[in-house]
């Protein structure tokens, strides 16, 4: 079917991630709010981390010759 | 108790729902027929069904329901993993979908009809279309009251939106838009409950330091209150899968044997639902060819595999945190009514003047619950020295109940840990695992009504424009009618584990149906479906004779008279669903013996295991061959069962 699947997850993850990483560099200094997650700027990381999946899957996706796309989880 | 939700956390929701919304507008195009829309023309890619194998299982749940099943009986629950469901997988995509797929029946009721005759698929179809609808509508209703307690959501809002954004996109791109949607909540589901388990992980100071607790709450749970005075396992009980099983059924917390656990589960009801539901095999009938088809299970199988970590480690961590006081943390208690809060307002406005014990046999008999009386006495006292807002004394009376609502531990770590944004990922990974067994559910209700029921007995050789146009009304009826359901079950509470009880006496002698169909070509219709007649029947009949312990006679079993008695609930289902199968496979062999077969051997080539050629596999290299997969697969769910151990 024509629509290759990577292309939406790649771009809503990468928007998302990048939503959460900006949020998560402004909120930096807002110890309280971080209290929650043990201290830690949880928006931050997370963020970055979603950041990456996303333009992983888009490069998948924009390689050539990729249409079927190889099993990767 | 309420946590409340930010923009950011509103744009993350809105996000997702706009790229699902999003993808079925972009496969709107490709829908032409009815097989592109029911059964997506068979051209998806097998990562891609693999990952949607899962993910329409993946339904909140059993992501709700694993991690209650976690805190009750730990890390034991991770047998429906590890002994039920990778090798069901492994045995579906080796032995049995050559079969489906190969027969090119366009859903499991269809291919008994080719394999037996019209009885067997009617049977089968029905009981299947309307216990997808139930299971649907349970499953709605029991995350919209979630939703509705613990954060304050309007029970009919998040019942009709979610229920509208399914059906759009299953309207707009049928079943390759759910196929496709469900590997985006795939992730989502994962990406956003992995930083909660890792959060909560870290809390207890680690794995090891969490074992350590657990093993201290494992030879007292009822400190905990977590079961009845007196009752004590041995140290490793909620950190070992096979120890404490070994050790016979009052020695583990599920209260099972290991006969019942490897049969019973393992292989009559894993295997009775992995093989044989049309929900999870239309996935792989949906893959382009046939190694992509029987690879599907066994991609699906990797992540499942480690799974537990994601969905039955949140349950552990929720009793270890409780175990520590200084967290602060409890297991939510059951969700009281309006008029339970108003009773006990006056109860304990009463109570001031009253002796401490009077009053809190008072108070408790006002909740009908059990209560905690150190609570109870401070709310009693706090009470009458001034005034107290009612959202106060709701709180601190619904705190001082003693006992737990376990579905409630998912959604009250993801309140503990997560800071606004990160909140907006976990719970839009709440509702990703929503919409996806919903669209799982609509999806394959849809296929099974419009081949199975309506072209098969309402009305056949229409056109295919026709079907496409009812297969799109009956998508419209399945969501509609599962909100009904939802409805009804909201209502109807004990009406709905009557309906679920049927099911699983129809459920359990399935696999025994498919498996003498499929690899003895001697049966004949009439066995397969007088033996599945039966086989329901024994179960609905071993019910009505037991009883699991502490349970009265009635609903729960024993209403005939009590023959047996099993240590647990779990126990009484796995052997309820031994003794169906055994019953089905005994009587559509003896059945099959004495009466004439209607199919003649070229008739069943290619539906039975002994009439079909083998599948060249040569020309696939060594490591795509299903059989080297699904023996890495099993090896490496060994290995996993050993670790834990």
């Amino acid at each position: 079917m024509g629509l290759d699947i990577r292309w939406p997850i790649g771009l809503m993850f990468t928007l998302v991630g990048l939503v959460m990483t900006v949020f998560g560099f402004i909120t930096r200094s807002d110890a309280a709010m971080y209290s929650r997650s043990l201290g830690i700027n949880i928006n931050l990381i997370w963020g970055v981390v979603l950041l990456i999946f996303g333009a992983l899957m888009l490069f998948l996706a924009s390689r050539k010759n990729g249409a079927g796309g190889p099993p990767q989880k | 108790m309420q946590v409340t939700l930010t923009w950011l956390d509103y744009l993350i929701l809105l996000t997702y729902t706009g790229f699902v919304v999003g993808i079925g507008f972009a496969l709107r195009k490709y829908m032409r027929s009815s097989s592109d829309f029911l059964t997506s023309g068979r051209s998806i890619p097998t990562w891609v069904t693999g990952l949607a194998f899962i993910s329409a299982n993946l339904g909140a749940l059993e992501l709700v329901g694993m991690a209650a099943s976690g805190a009750k009986y730990g890390a034991i629950t991770a047998h429906f993993y590890w002994v039920g469901a990778i090798p069901a997988m492994v045995f579906l995509a080796v032995f049995m979908m050559p079969f489906y797929y190969g027969s090119r029946a366009r859903s499991v009721p269809e291919y008994l009809k080719m394999r037996f005759d019209e009885r067997v698929r009617a049977l089968n179809s029905v009981s299947f279309a309307v216990m997808t609808v139930f299971a649907s509508g349970i499953s709605m209703n029991a995350l919209a009251k979630l939703l509705h307690l613990l954060l304050g959501w309007n029970y009919h809002a998040s019942l009709w939106i979610c229920s509208a954004v399914v059906l759009v996109y299953v309207l707009k791109g049928g079943l390759t838009s759910a196929i496709y949607t469900e590997v985006l909540q795939f992730f989502m589901i994962v990406l956003g409950f992995a930083p909660v388990v890792y959060l909560g992980l870290k809390d207890v100071g680690g794995y090891h330091a969490m074992a350590g607790v657990l093993s201290g709450v494992a030879t007292n749970p009822s400190a905990l209150h977590l079961r009845d005075p007196g009752v004590s396992y041995g140290a490793g009980a909620w950190t070992s899968v096979w120890r404490t099983l070994l050790e016979g059924p009052t020695n583990n917390p599920m209260g099972v044997d290991w006969f019942a656990m490897v049969f019973g589960l393992g292989f009559v009801l894993s295997f009775g639902y992995w093989c044989t539901n049309f929900l999870v095999v239309q996935r792989a009938m949906a893959a382009r060819n046939m190694t992509a088809a029987r690879n599907t299970p066994l991609i699906a199988a990797v992540p499942k595999m480690l799974f537990p970590a994601l969905v039955i480690l949140p349950g552990m961590i929720a009793v270890a945190l409780m175990a520590m006081p200084s967290k602060g943390y409890r297991i939510p208690a059951p969700i009281l009514d309006n008029a339970v809060y108003a009773r006990a307002q006056a109860a304990v406005a009463a109570a001031a003047r009253e002796p401490a014990d009077q009053a809190f046999k008072e108070v408790s008999a006002a909740v009908g619950r059990r209560m905690d009386p150190a609570k109870v006495a401070a709310l009693v006292a706090d009470c009458a020295a001034g005034p107290m807002s009612e959202a106060a004394f709701d709180d601190r009376l619904w705190n001082a109940v003693d006992e737990y609502d376990y579905d409630g531990v998912i959604l009250s770590l993801v309140k503990r840990y997560c800071p606004t944004g990160l909140l907006g990922l976990a719970l839009t990974g709440l509702l990703a695992s929503f919409m996806s067994g919903m669209a799982g559910n609509v999806t394959a209700f849809n296929t099974v009504f419009t081949y199975d029921l309506y072209q098969a007995y309402v009305a056949p050789n229409k056109s295919d424009e026709h079907y496409m146009r009812v297969a799109q009304v009956v998508t419209l009826f399945g969501i509609l009618a599962s909100i009904a359901c939802a409805y009804f079950a909201k209502l109807y509470n004990n009406a709905m584990d009557i309906i679920q009880l049927v099911f699983a006496f129809v459920n359990a002698p399935l696999f025994a149906t498919f498996l003498l169909g499929m690899f003895w070509k001697r049966t004949t219709g009439t066995g397969a479906f007088v033996g599945l007649l039966l086989g329901t029947m024994a179960s609905g009949l071993v019910h009505a004779l037991t009883i699991a312990q502490g349970n009265a006679p009635g609903m729960k079993g024993g209403y005939l008279g009590v023959a047996h008695t099993f240590p647990s609930e779990m126990a009484q289902n796995f052997w309820l669903a031994t003794f169906a199968f055994i019953v089905c496979f005994v009587m559509t062999a003896g059945i099959s013996l004495v009466t004439r077969r209607t199919k003649p051997d070229e008739e069943l080539a290619g539906l039975v295991y002994s009439l079909t050629p083998r599948i060249k596999v040569e020309g696939t290299p060594w490591y795509q061959r299903p059989g080297v997969i699904g023996t890495a697969l099993l090896g490496g769910c060994a290995v996993l069962n050993l670790i834990f151990w």
